[in-house]
């Protein structure tokens, strides 16, 4: 296979990188091992910042917050919900940072309004009795799986090629030069090499290691956030804790949920992040006092991210690392058509892709300028159905005699699965139910999937999409991977609901039975004349 | 003002999920005056199938043919399981006495015998399990002789796809067909609901209807399957009309909850606890309770309040679906008496990361601790007080959704909690002696 430009990784860069580079007519490949931001760019609150939670420890960061969240609610404004967002400091918290918030913003040149506070409570009621300032800022909401698969939507319309599950697994040199990338495709294990002329690599917190298969080293830092959904939306706008970035200080609103989070945990390693018990406790000690609500509040799932930071492992959990991004060209490595792009935001990911595309287009002696910031991204019918509420509003506007209501929870239907199933297949990939669950809502709602993961499948089988065994591994496979973010929120009410789906799945269905040599025994052995 | 019964029973049940229904029904067959309170809904989850116990030790994913085998090597491995305190026979007398009340009550069973059966789910499959619907009983026999056989299913039943089964285990069993029909009237609709067409199949006309499109489906099919659907209060009947109609045995898959099986459960249990003189009280919840010579439960959501009092009481009120138990974000708590729980440590050991992990998850054995009896200990390791039973999911110690033991626990315990029941009040000088 021949590009212009491999792009390695699915991220929010990455897919913003494929969209800037076919916006200038550069033929570009992007390879991802798992599947759209199925990295940081899926495990993060959905915040496009104003900038504010940047003013006091670093300008640079909240300068370039506040622009590129200007252009993407222009460019973007699909994926992205206007909600404004308070700033709210309570009894107890530092009142220097709060009285130096105002000028910090100025100095920014982010507008913060002060708000009286029994009005922000009047508006919030979550916010708590003992709220002592409360500044009103343009913070908004991001839908990183519809900005990315919109993003990626355009991109290929343009002739970019995806490639899902595709592991890099080495580089060939020839001297100064990358002369091809050999790639994995992780399902049908075949090999391939790819010749590219440039080479960037946009892997996220995966980036030191594939920099290092090209033998280009680069210092990075792996911070762990985790985030919890709730089960109710608790808020209209989001609201951030007014003090020095912490633990558990945003709640974001999101469709009919909130999320809450995080916390910066620095972790040697990639391999099994997943949230646990302590973290999910201290989210929502550290966040009580804010928004007591939190006491009582359901949870449905927690999830877990590593954010990519630069610098050299120093600092002690990772707040004091620039949240700034960095774009190495790898010359002073004896690289000539290397790039590592790393670190940086959701809220930045344009001007990211913006200075790698500017490299590389200047190393391949292109000269067409960036587009990204004034074309709108274009609509595209598989990259809607992440956002809650349009399905049944599509459903119930043209409800077919074929199109079975699938999930009840986030009522999907068949044919949005059909629709997501068919653009998969016509990218030439093998859908799952994880994929499907991606791209839409189902599995997201209170049954977290003990029902519809079971209509999904019985649904594509009817089709003739799956065959064999598959549903079952499916199924396995999903539960498996949503489970990890719900064990450590099962309590009070979700745990009830947690042990029917186990009384379903094990108990009836004896799902974690299969291969055991008694049920196999069971499944294919045709015993004796009529014993049972 | 709160209304005070005069009648002093000699056993309130409180629960109404399977181990309360057997409790109350083993108590009104043995004579004793049994009032049972509870919130409903307790078998709505149900399958229908009555499991015994397949499965020991779950880490090593043993499935065991012969229950009474497995209930042996649990007496071994785990004296303080609460089905290591069942002897045989008294679990062989709880499933006689349970199945053959249902099967009074319009819901009749395979008989029992020494080994579980096999029974094919709507996924495809094969759930291990021993006491048997009738309706279910011939799909039993295919599935371990494996004839030519049509599974049906009818459009717009969701969660049911025959097409699934069949692509499932038909590699090994290439006489298994599968063909999809129009439910009768529902042309014109895109979703089934399982109860909706039980209740229909009940009148002749759509019987007929219905068997009217299978019948030339059938081809050289020695069996047929349909999904859970064939009759709800009448199944017996209906089924029956479904193996006259297509000249084959016929057999029910179950399906997902709120099954029609577990509908029917409900139903025949009522019927039976009903007409064997247990008085029902539902849809109340007990606000408070004291024990002194007798029981006393006040109840809540009766107008006005009311007290029952009674000999002895049976704790039925099941896990954290079923409200017995409460689980917070510290730990987990007995809701009706404040009960000692046995439980993990901490809530990092409750879940294993692997929801499959063959060993479980702690959390699912943690529960009330009993004597031998069935009687809670408080938190001296002593009986709570002396008439107080509890049964089924709420004992510590099991794990029925892997051990595949659900029913086997509920109907095992409350047999043999009742038994002392009796025996205790048939002492002369009542609930004091039978410690």
């Amino acid at each position: 296979m021949e590009t212009q430009v491999l792009i390695i990784g699915g991220g929010a860069t990455g897919t913003a990188l494929a969209r800037d580079l076919a916006l200038r007519g550069v033929d570009c490949v992007l390879v991802e091992r798992d599947d759209i931001n199925a990295g940081a760019s899926g495990r993060n609150h959905g915040l496009l910042h104003s900038g504010a939670r940047y003013v006091s420890n670093d300008h640079e960061a909240a300068v370039e917050c506040r622009t590129e969240g200007e252009i993407l609610k222009r460019v973007a404004f699909r994926s992205i919900q206007d909600t404004g967002g308070y700033f709210v400091a309570v009894a107890g918290d530092d009142e220097k940072y709060v009285a130096d918030f105002p000028g910090h913003c100025q100095r920014s040149g982010i507008q913060a309004k002060v708000i009286d506070v029994a009005e922000a409570r009047e508006r919030e009621p979550a916010i708590s009795e003992h709220a002592i300032a409360v500044y009103e800022v343009p913070d908004a909401s991001v839908d990183p799986f519809r900005l990315s698969l919109e993003s990626m939507a355009q991109a290929r319309s343009l002739g970019a090629r995806l490639m899902r599950r595709t592991r890099v697994v080495g580089f060939d040199r020839e001297g100064p030069r990358i002369v091809a990338v050999r790639v994995l495709d992780t399902v049908s294990g075949a090999e391939q090499r790819i010749h590219a002329a440039q080479v960037v690599n946009a892997a996220g917190a995966w980036a030191r290691e594939v920099a290092l298969l090209a033998g280009a080293p680069v210092e990075m830092l792996y911070s762990k956030g985790t985030l919890l959904i709730t089960h109710g939306r608790m808020a209209q706008h989001v609201i951030n804790r007014l003090r020095k970035p912490g633990n558990a200080d945003i709640l974001m609103p999101g469709g009919t949920v909130s999320v809450l989070g995080t916390t910066s945990l620095r972790v040697d390693s990639l391999e099994d992040i997943h949230p646990t018990v302590a973290e999910v406790d201290r989210i929502v000690d550290e966040a009580a006092p804010m928004l007591p609500g939190l006491r009582t509040m359901r949870f449905i799932r927690a999830y877990a991210g590593v954010r990519p930071l630069l610098g050299s492992p120093a600092g002690s959990d990772g707040r004091n690392v620039s949240r700034g991004f960095a774009l190495y060209d790898h010359e002073d490595q004896g690289l000539a058509n290397f790039a590592t792009l790393t670190g940086g935001k959701l809220t930045t990911c344009r001007l990211m892709a913006e200075r790698a595309a500017d490299l590389v287009c200047r190393r391949l002696g292109v000269s067409s300028p960036c587009l990204t910031a004034i074309e709108v991204i274009p609509a595209a019918p598989e990259c809607e159905w992440t956002v809650p509420g349009r399905a049944p509003r599509e459903w119930m506007r043209a409800h077919g005699l074929d199109d079975p209501m699938l999930c009840e929870c986030e009522m999907v239907s068949g044919s949005v699965v059909d629709l997501l199933y068919a653009s998969l297949r016509e990218a030439g990939d093998m859908p799952t139910l994880t994929d499907i669950g991606l791209r839409s809502r189902v599995g997201k709602g209170a049954c977290q999937g003990a029902f519809c993961a079971v209509r999904t499948v019985a649904h594509l089988y009817q089709r003739g999409d799956f065959q064999a065994r598959r549903g079952l591994d499916e199924i396995t496979d999903f539960f498996r991977e949503r489970w990890r973010g719900q064990h450590p929120v099962l309590w009070g009410e979700q745990l009830a609901q947690a042990e029917l789906m186990e009384a379903l799945h094990c108990g009836l269905f004896g799902e974690e039975l299969r291969g055991a040599d008694g049920v196999e025994a069971l499944r294919s052995a045709v015993s004796g004349e009529g014993t049972p | 003002m709160t209304q005070t019964q005069t009648k002093t029973w000699d056993v309130a049940v409180v629960g109404a999920g399977m181990a309360g229904m057997a409790a109350s029904l083993f108590a009104a067959e043995r004579g004793l005056s049994c009032i049972q309170i509870g919130n409903g809904g307790g078998l709505l989850f149900a399958s229908g199938l009555l499991d015994l116990l397949a499965v020991h030790p779950v880490a090593a994913r043993r499935v065991w043919d012969n229950p009474f085998e497995a209930l042996a090597m649990i007496r071994r491995d785990q004296p303080d399981h609460p089905l290591a305190r069942v002897d045989d026979a008294s679990m062989r007398a709880a499933f006689q006495s349970f199945t053959s009340a249902l099967g009074d009550a319009g819901m009749p069973f395979a008989p029992l015998g020494d080994r579980n059966a096999s029974v094919l789910t709507s996924l495809g499959t094969p759930k291990p399990t021993y006491g048997v619907p009738r309706t279910m009983a011939a799909g039993v026999d295919a599935l371990a002789g494996r004839p030519p056989c049509l599974l049906l299913d009818f459009r717009g039943l969701r969660e049911f796809s025959a097409r699934q089964i069949v692509a499932t285990i038909g590699d090994t069993w290439p006489g298994l067909r599968m063909a999809r029909v129009e439910f009768p009237g529902a042309e014109a609709t895109s979703e089934l609901y399982a109860a909706h067409m039980a209740v229909a199949l009940e009148s002749g006309e759509f019987r007929e209807r219905t068997l009217a499109r299978v019948r030339p489906l059938l081809g050289d099919a020695r069996v047929v399957g349909f999904p859970a659907v064939l009759g709800l209060a009448r199944s017996a009947v209906v089924h029956a009309a479904f193996e006259e109609g297509l000249g084959v045995p016929v057999f029910e898959i179950p399906t997902m909850p709120t099954s029609v099986p577990g509908l029917r459960l409900n139903a025949a249990l009522e019927q039976a606890v009903v007409t064997r003189g247990v008085h029902r009280m539902l849809r109340v919840d007990v606000a408070s309770t004291s024990f002194d010579e007798t029981a006393v439960l006040t109840l809540d959501g009766v107008p006005g309040g009311q007290r029952v009092s009674a000999r002895t009481v049976v704790l039925a009120t099941g896990r954290f679906s079923g409200r017995g138990l409460s689980a917070g974000q510290q730990g987990v708590t007995e809701t009706l008496l404040g009960l000692p729980v046995q439980q993990p440590a901490s809530r990092d050991a409750w879940h294993s990361r692997d929801f499959l992990d063959p060993a479980g998850h702690a959390i699912n054995r943690a529960g009330l601790a009993t004597d031998d009896d069935f009687r809670p200990l408080d938190a001296t390791g002593r009986p709570a007080w002396p008439g107080l039973y509890a049964v089924g999911s709420i004992l510590a110690g099991q794990d029925w959704m892997r051990e595949k033991c659900g029913s086997g626990l509920a109907l095992g315990t409350a047999r043999v909690a009742v038994d002392r029941i009796a025996r205790q009040l048939r002492a002369p000088s009542g609930v004091g002696e039978a410690g």
